[in-house]
């Protein structure tokens, strides 16, 4: 559950509804002025999902700890190492969360 | 066209019978082109099938998501409807669910979206022929596999499918199906019962999309990187002053730098 109010959530969301279809809408509506992102540009464009998606899934699968069995024993850390693996293997969005949902389920049976 | 020409020439200037033989094709034209143009829609929407198998479970998890981070229904059909792009909505909701601060969320959501420049630079060129306002329509519906799809189908010189119609069928079908199943999920997420951890499918959706997303060392370098900082800005965050979202945007950062410099090491 947030803390936030419902104006500051409604703000958000239409604010990047906004920007995003500006974004979608930037070369489409210029083209014959500006044909292309500059190069500079694209070369950091092109590492943002990679980056941002790393980001976000590190954490949910670690917790650092001193105790490094404690660590790599982790459901999560499993399960996620499983996921990715067919992830890899089938490039597949439902196949990944069937089975990393069910090793989740496994591990989280076997380790407790 | 040119075949529109020559018919409509011969109405005004030629009543003899002759004439009105060789207008014979003119309307079979018309509605073959119709025909052909409603079928260059519904090949746009064919071709969404084996997407939309991939979006429907990304759909259901940010519908749950969305209702187990508080936000209304409202709120939630705003935003597939509105933002329409499944990454950022489902980074948004985890970061208000973690009561990030509202710049982070606005800025981070910018972010991953900024790669849409790219596939709007990429696929003007194939809209010059319509007006303003087609192509502020058009822009609405760009998502990364509208982009993907479409612009594999323009490039396939032997098809003579309307840009237009093909991109629509893709990108309207993909829209429906997106706002029905976040709704779907929205109304699932309230019963199912939290001990199912069905939370846990938000970093597998993340993986589903990351992985395939890796297909050279750069990109690699930049995934480690970034995953190994996230880590240690995650226990920062929780132990220090540092606003929630934060250890995101310093994570990727560093991970998107490294990239960069990755590929400048091995580009040489």
């Amino acid at each position: 559950m947030n803390e936030y109010s419902m104006f500051s959530i409604w703000a958000v969301i239409v604010a990047i509804a906004i920007a995003t279809y500006l974004i979608r809408l930037s070369f489409i509506h210029l083209f014959g002025r500006i044909n292309q992102v500059p190069a500079r540009i694209k070369r950091f464009l092109k590492f943002v999902p990679a980056a941002v998606l790393a980001a976000l899934v590190a954490p949910q699968l670690v917790t650092p700890s001193a105790a490094v069995t404690e660590m790599i024993l982790d459901e999560r850390l499993l399960a996620g190492v499983v996921a990715a693996a067919v992830a890899w293997w089938r490039g597949d969005i439902l196949a990944t969360i069937v089975v990393g949902m069910i090793a989740l389920w496994t591990f989280q049976f076997l380790l407790f | 066209m040119s075949g529109n020409e020559t018919a409509s020439a011969g109405q005004d200037d030629s009543p003899d019978p002759d004439a009105r033989t060789a207008l014979e094709p003119e309307p079979q034209d018309q509605r073959l082109l119709s025909r052909l143009l409603h079928a260059d829609f519904r090949a746009g929407a064919r071709d969404s099938i084996g997407i939309l198998l991939g979006l429907i479970p990304f759909a259901l998890v940010f519908g749950i998501a969305a209702d187990s981070a508080g936000l209304s229904t409202l709120q939630t059909i705003a935003m597939s409807a509105g933002i329409f792009a499944g990454t950022a909505q489902l980074v948004m909701v985890e970061l208000i669910d973690a009561n990030a601060g509202l710049v982070i969320i606005v800025f981070t959501g910018l972010v991953i979206n900024l790669r849409m420049l790219m596939y709007s630079a990429s696929i003007a060129p194939h809209f010059t022929e319509y007006g303003k306002k087609t192509r502020a329509y058009l822009a609405y519906f760009l998502t990364d596999h509208v982009y993907a799809v479409s612009i594999g189908e323009y490039a396939d010189e032997d098809s003579d499918r309307n840009k237009r119609l093909y991109y629509l069928g893709l990108g309207v079908s993909i829209w429906l199906v997106w706002v029905a199943t976040t709704i779907a999920g929205f109304v699932l997420g309230a019963g199912i019962p939290d001990s199912w951890n069905l939370q846990f499918a938000i970093p597998l959706v993340f993986l589903a999309i990351l992985i395939p997303a890796i297909d050279a060392y750069p990109q690699l370098v930049a995934a480690l990187t970034s995953a190994l900082v996230a880590i240690v800005a995650a226990l920062a965050v929780s132990q220090t002053g540092l606003p929630e979202g934060a250890d995101l945007l310093i994570a990727a950062s560093v991970g998107i730098a490294a990239g960069v410099a990755a590929e400048e090491v091995m580009g040489q």
